[in-house]
């Protein structure tokens, strides 16, 4: 058993305690014999310190495309040449993806918006949309509207959102190669006014866009001192026309190394599969993420690309025996 | 893509006398994006259980 995996289990599984930056890069640099025993490790991790349960949630774009940041991974940055076009849901439609969540048995429901930070018009249908999801769906409402000012993230508290998602994307080192229209540490700003309003805070972001290892580590390892209530792990999708659209997909056992060492760097959080996880991972690898640390999962489809069938993930939740999280249990 | 299509519904180039192998791949998850009969970039919508896509001239399509 190699040293780390040792440390890991006294300091992580028996103690609760997350491995620092460098215990983070000595498990993504851990040889592939050794993988197997760092997922079991992980998902004894999360057994212990987590339960169990798997949360579901849905997500849907409530404002796609035109957006004026050029954050280099997405196809929604006005800025690049994406075939993405710009275009508002109506808040019909959007009750019906929130009922489309429901039917799944998920408890979280995430809108999100392609913007820099919410205006007038999108709190305005931000309002009016989670008052009319309040009214007809059984489901706790999540946004990720881009960076807030203070009486945007009041009125969210006001309005009932329980959960705020804003990702740093990647570490602080790299995100200039990634974002040049705003910063880490705007970003960072937003986070901490979420933390202090009382709204969960979700916060993960893309793996390959071109990080080494080492800022992999570096990027847990400030997750953890953020101490998000969630992690969403998303792994790139190169979409077409943007700057990142011929960079390779992260090979399947770099990224199970990843959910392992990002559990142990965050034993309690609800770490989330996102997105990308289909063209990494596939069937297989989805099975061994489950059962190597995720404890959650987005159901259907993502923002602009689409996911596996719900009834995929369910089946396979139930196969592996992990029920999926009530509403009962997250209020 | 249809086998009437005159344009790639992912990257919106002509559909005959090129493989578009890798777009058939990709649209098992991703929604088109293109009119396959104008080219025209579409109006798409996707919700957690499936996805509309509009034309302005030739009308919505849906999953």
């Amino acid at each position: 058993m190699p040293e780390i995996l040792d440390q890991a289990r006294t300091q992580v599984l028996e103690n609760g305690v997350g491995l620092d930056e460098a215990g983070v890069l000595a498990v993504l640099r851990l040889p592939d014999e050794h993988l197997p025993a760092a997922l079991q490790l992980a998902h004894d991790v999360r057994m212990r310190w987590c339960g169990p349960e798997v949360e579901v949630e849905g997500i849907v774009s409530l404002k796609t495309g035109g957006c004026p940041e050029d954050c280099h991974f997405c196809s929604q940055s006005g800025l690049f040449a994406s075939p993405v076009r710009s275009v508002w849901l109506d808040i019909p439609s959007l009750v019906e993806a929130a009922k489309q969540t429901a039917a799944t048995g998920a408890t979280e429901f995430c809108i999100v918006a392609a913007v820099r930070g919410p205006d007038e018009r999108l709190m305005k249908q931000m309002r009016e949309g989670v008052a009319a999801i309040r009214a007809e769906v059984d489901i706790q409402v999540a946004a990720s509207l881009g960076m807030l000012t203070q009486a945007q993230v009041d009125e969210l508290v006001a309005m009932g959102v329980h959960r705020y998602n804003h990702n740093l994307e990647t570490c602080r080192s790299y995100f200039p190669n990634v974002v040049t229209t705003h910063s880490w540490e705007e970003r960072w700003e937003t986070l901490t006014m979420v933390r202090a309003s009382g709204m969960e805070v979700c916060c993960g972001g893309i793996l390959g866009l071109g990080e080494t290892v080492e800022q992999r580590a570096e990027f847990a390892a400030q997750l953890a001192e953020l101490d998000p209530h969630e992690v969403p792990l998303n792994f790139l999708n190169p979409r077409p026309g943007t700057p990142l659209g011929d960079r390779p997909v992260v090979e399947g056992r770099d990224a199970l190394r990843a959910i392992a060492a990002f559990r142990l760097a965050m034993p309690r959080t609800i770490l989330r599969y996102a997105g990308g996880r289909e063209i990494t991972l596939g069937d297989l690898g989805t099975r061994d993420g489950l059962l190597g640390g995720i404890n959650a999962v987005i159901v259907g489809n993502y923002l602009t690309t689409l996911g596996r069938p719900a009834d995929s993930d369910l089946a396979l939740l139930e196969e592996l025996k992990m029920p999926v999280k009530a509403l009962s249990a997250t209020l | 893509m249809t086998t009437t299509a005159i344009w790639c519904d992912r990257c919106g180039e002509p559909a005959a006398g090129a493989d578009h192998g890798t777009c058939r791949t990709a649209r098992e998850l991703e929604p088109p994006r293109f009119c396959s009969r104008c080219r025209r970039r579409m109006k798409v919508q996707i919700l957690p259980a499936g996805w509309t896509a509009t034309c302005v001239e030739h009308g919505l399509t849906r999953s």
